[in-house]
């Protein structure tokens, strides 16, 4: 059984002039153990995705329909209460910005105590000894002296390592990290990566990874999601979508990547902009900037269609042996 | 620490300084004190004596140098209206309104920041918004109405609470508290409430806004995708974040309670300092309102050292700096 399914959520924003639509029946799902990345412009819906399934939206915005799945439980009618014990230690979460998502004014071995006091039965020596060896396992060098150490006492990087340990403190099955090294310098975001990937196959955590780096899914995805305008646009394993796109959408994103295996002409943009959720198109939101459209494009909505490994939303796919 | 605390103090020392030109200034312009302490009818003899005696025929840096010295010892000088030393008049009038403003203060504290941690948290509830009502007559209408108001209903209507005095004292040394008594208790409340009421609803308006402020903020997010309690993030993470930039204000309300008692302590006839310097001013008893002045002064600094020793014990990012 899937871990994680997503069938057909739709998130909205009631608002004074009408309301927003913001996620348009998304589906997917994450195995056991998997690494799902998903990636989009700016926008596409990515952080809702997350938020939406560790329960976390910002009133207004609400689930309208479809259903979250957790190990076959519903959990997107639970209440805040029944969510609490799920967050964190069923689901972990990983922020963007490290110098923002630790709180400045109590110590970092306290914040990893308090989580896991929170969610496994632990004395309070157990977790203080249990803290130090988190902050060992992501890498912090003289852990024991720098458990009772403040934020603003380590880099962004090395504060992005101790978000890490505690998303991972109360061993989650999945964990949601949503661009977790874009605020990062470039030179330490593949480290970042790396320990994510790392200890996650140690403990056996699937993760769902929102990031803008191709690079980044090639590597570590197993799977990939791409989404367009509150919509998922293309998924499959990872090889598949990034050497034969399906959707047009995507064929343009890889085709704006600079390939070293492939000799590439002239990198491509998609010309034209994401639409704004109140201008969304009828039929397929990517109508109005693909190359492949068709007269059926701009009337009925694509639903995910199989081809090969993949599922693409799309009435015109790009051709197998069309390889950018 | 101890280097941080000096340093404070040898800032102080400027401020202090200029607040006693100013002090000082106002024997030289507001006012002749010969023609005020010699009465109508005295010779040119007596005149140039008193001058002399008084060091008024000496260079103005002189004087002022002579004025800081004996200031540092709690020496003002005479009082032209009560002819007694000014130190002794303001130390006799000091316990009373330093028990006025801490009660004051202490009211203010323990009800305006657990009303704005709440109205801050439960932001859309009734109890809430019926809070933020209130707190706006509280905010908008003057300290003397609200006085009069009390003793209207409390002393006047329904008798159960005097209108003015500090009722029975006891007398601890140089100190005169009405704290040990039933009556000094009863005495208080009225003026407190008074003194205090603004000082709350604009801590409890400030701790609210700080709290929403901080509840939107990545950190606290990231505690509930944490799954820690409400409890947990409320006064875990939330309300100490809050207390850091709220710190500062309050601290420089309390030091305006003592400074601006003037007016509950003149609705209450309380026998404080601030009715002290009403009646001063009325005669232009410039000793007494030149004391007065440096005396808030040194209230402001000492509590202005006491928010950098708070900011000290909460915000570990200053800690770490020294
Ligand atoms: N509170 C809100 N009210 C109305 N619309 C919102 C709200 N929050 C988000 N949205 C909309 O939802 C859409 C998706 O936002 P989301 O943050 O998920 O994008 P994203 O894919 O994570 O983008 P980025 O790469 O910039 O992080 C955006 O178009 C945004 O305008
Ligand atoms: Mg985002």
């Amino acid at each position: 059984m899937a871990l994680l399914e997503v069938d057909r959520l739709v998130v909205e924003f009631p608002g004074r002039r009408g309301t927003l639509r913001a996620l348009d029946e998304i589906s997917f799902s994450i195995e056991p153990g998997e690494v799902l990345g998903v990636v989009g412009e700016s926008g596409a819906g990515k952080s809702l995705t997350g938020a939406a399934i560790i329960g976390l939206l910002e009133p207004p915005g609400r689930v309208a329909s479809g259903q979250i799945r957790l190990e076959g439980t519903r959990i997107d009618r639970f209440t805040d209460a029944q969510m609490r014990p799920i967050r964190g230690r069923r689901i972990g979460a990983i922020f963007q910005d490290p110098l923002t998502t630790l709180d400045p004014l109590v110590s970092v071995g306290k914040q990893l105590v308090e989580t896991m006091q929170t969610h496994l039965k632990l004395s309070d020596r157990d977790a203080r000894a249990r803290a130090v060896g988190w902050l060992e396992q992501v890498g912090i060098p003289a852990a024991a002296e720098r458990v009772g150490a403040y934020p603003h006492q380590f880099s962004g990087g090395m504060r992005q390592r101790v978000v890490i340990a505690l998303a991972l403190c109360a061993e989650p099955k999945l964990v949601i990290a949503d661009e977790p090294t874009t605020a990062l310098d470039v030179s330490i975001q593949a480290q970042i990566i790396a320990l994510l990937r790392r200890l996650t196959t140690d403990h056996g955590t699937s993760v769902m990874l929102v990031t803008h780096d191709m690079g980044v899914i090639a590597e570590t995805a197993d799977r990939v999601a791409v989404m367009y305008a509150g919509r998922i646009a293309e998924i499959g394993p990872v090889r598949d979508v990034v050497l034969h796109p399906s959707h047009p959408y995507t064929e343009g994103l890889m085709g704006s990547i600079p390939q070293l295996e492939h000799r590439v002409e002239r990198l491509r943009q998609i010309d034209g902009a994401m639409p704004r959720l109140t201008a969304i198109p009828p039929g397929c939101a990517f109508n109005p900037r693909c190359g492949r459209v068709l007269e059926r494009c701009r009337v009925d909505r694509p639903d995910l269609l199989a081809r090969g490994t993949t599922l693409a939303a799309c009435w015109n796919m790009v051709p197998m042996d069309d390889v950018t | 620490m101890f280097s941080f605390i000096l340093s404070r103090i040898l800032q102080a020392i400027p401020v202090l300084l200029a607040v006693g030109f100013i002090s000082f200034a106002m024997f030289a312009f507001v006012g002749d004190p010969v023609t005020i302490m010699l009465g109508q009818d005295y010779t040119e003899a007596q005149r140039a004596a008193l001058v002399s005696q008084l060091g008024l025929d000496q260079p103005f840096f002189v004087q002022y140098a002579k004025f800081v010295v004996e200031a540092v010892q709690g020496n003002f000088g005479i009082s032209y209206r009560l002819a007694r030393p000014v130190g002794a008049l303001i130390a006799e009038r000091l316990p009373a309104t330093v028990e006025l403003a801490l009660t004051a203060a202490v009211l203010a504290l323990a009800i305006g920041l657990p009303l704005g941690v709440y109205t801050g948290i439960r932001r859309n509830s009734a109890l809430s918004r019926l809070i933020m009502v209130f707190s706006l007559l509280g905010v908008s209408l003057p300290t003397f109405l609200i006085g009069i108001l009390l003793i209207l209903v409390f002393a006047v209507q329904l008798g159960v609470l005097p209108s003015f005095g500090r009722g029975d004292v006891v007398q601890l040394g140089h100190w005169s508290t009405g704290f040990l008594t039933a009556s000094g208790r009863r005495a208080l409340v009225l003026p407190a409430i008074t003194l205090g009421l603004f000082q709350m609803t604009l801590i409890m308006r400030l701790v609210r806004s700080e709290m929403l402020e901080v509840l939107r903020s990545d950190y606290i997010k990231f505690a509930r995708a944490r799954g820690l309690t409400p409890r947990a993030i409320n006064f875990g993470h939330a309300l100490g974040n809050t207390l850091v930039p709220v710190i500062t204000i309050v601290g420089l309300q309390l030091g305006g309670l003592i400074a601006f008692s003037i007016v509950t302590e003149t609705v209450f006839q309380w026998p404080g300092m601030g009715l002290l310097l009403v009646q001063s001013i009325g005669v232009a008893d410039i000793p007494v309102m030149s004391a007065y002045l440096l005396l808030i002064a040194v209230v402001f600094v000492g509590i202005n050292l006491c928010v950098d020793l708070l900011y000290f014990a909460v915000d570990p990012r200053l800690r770490a700096n020294r």
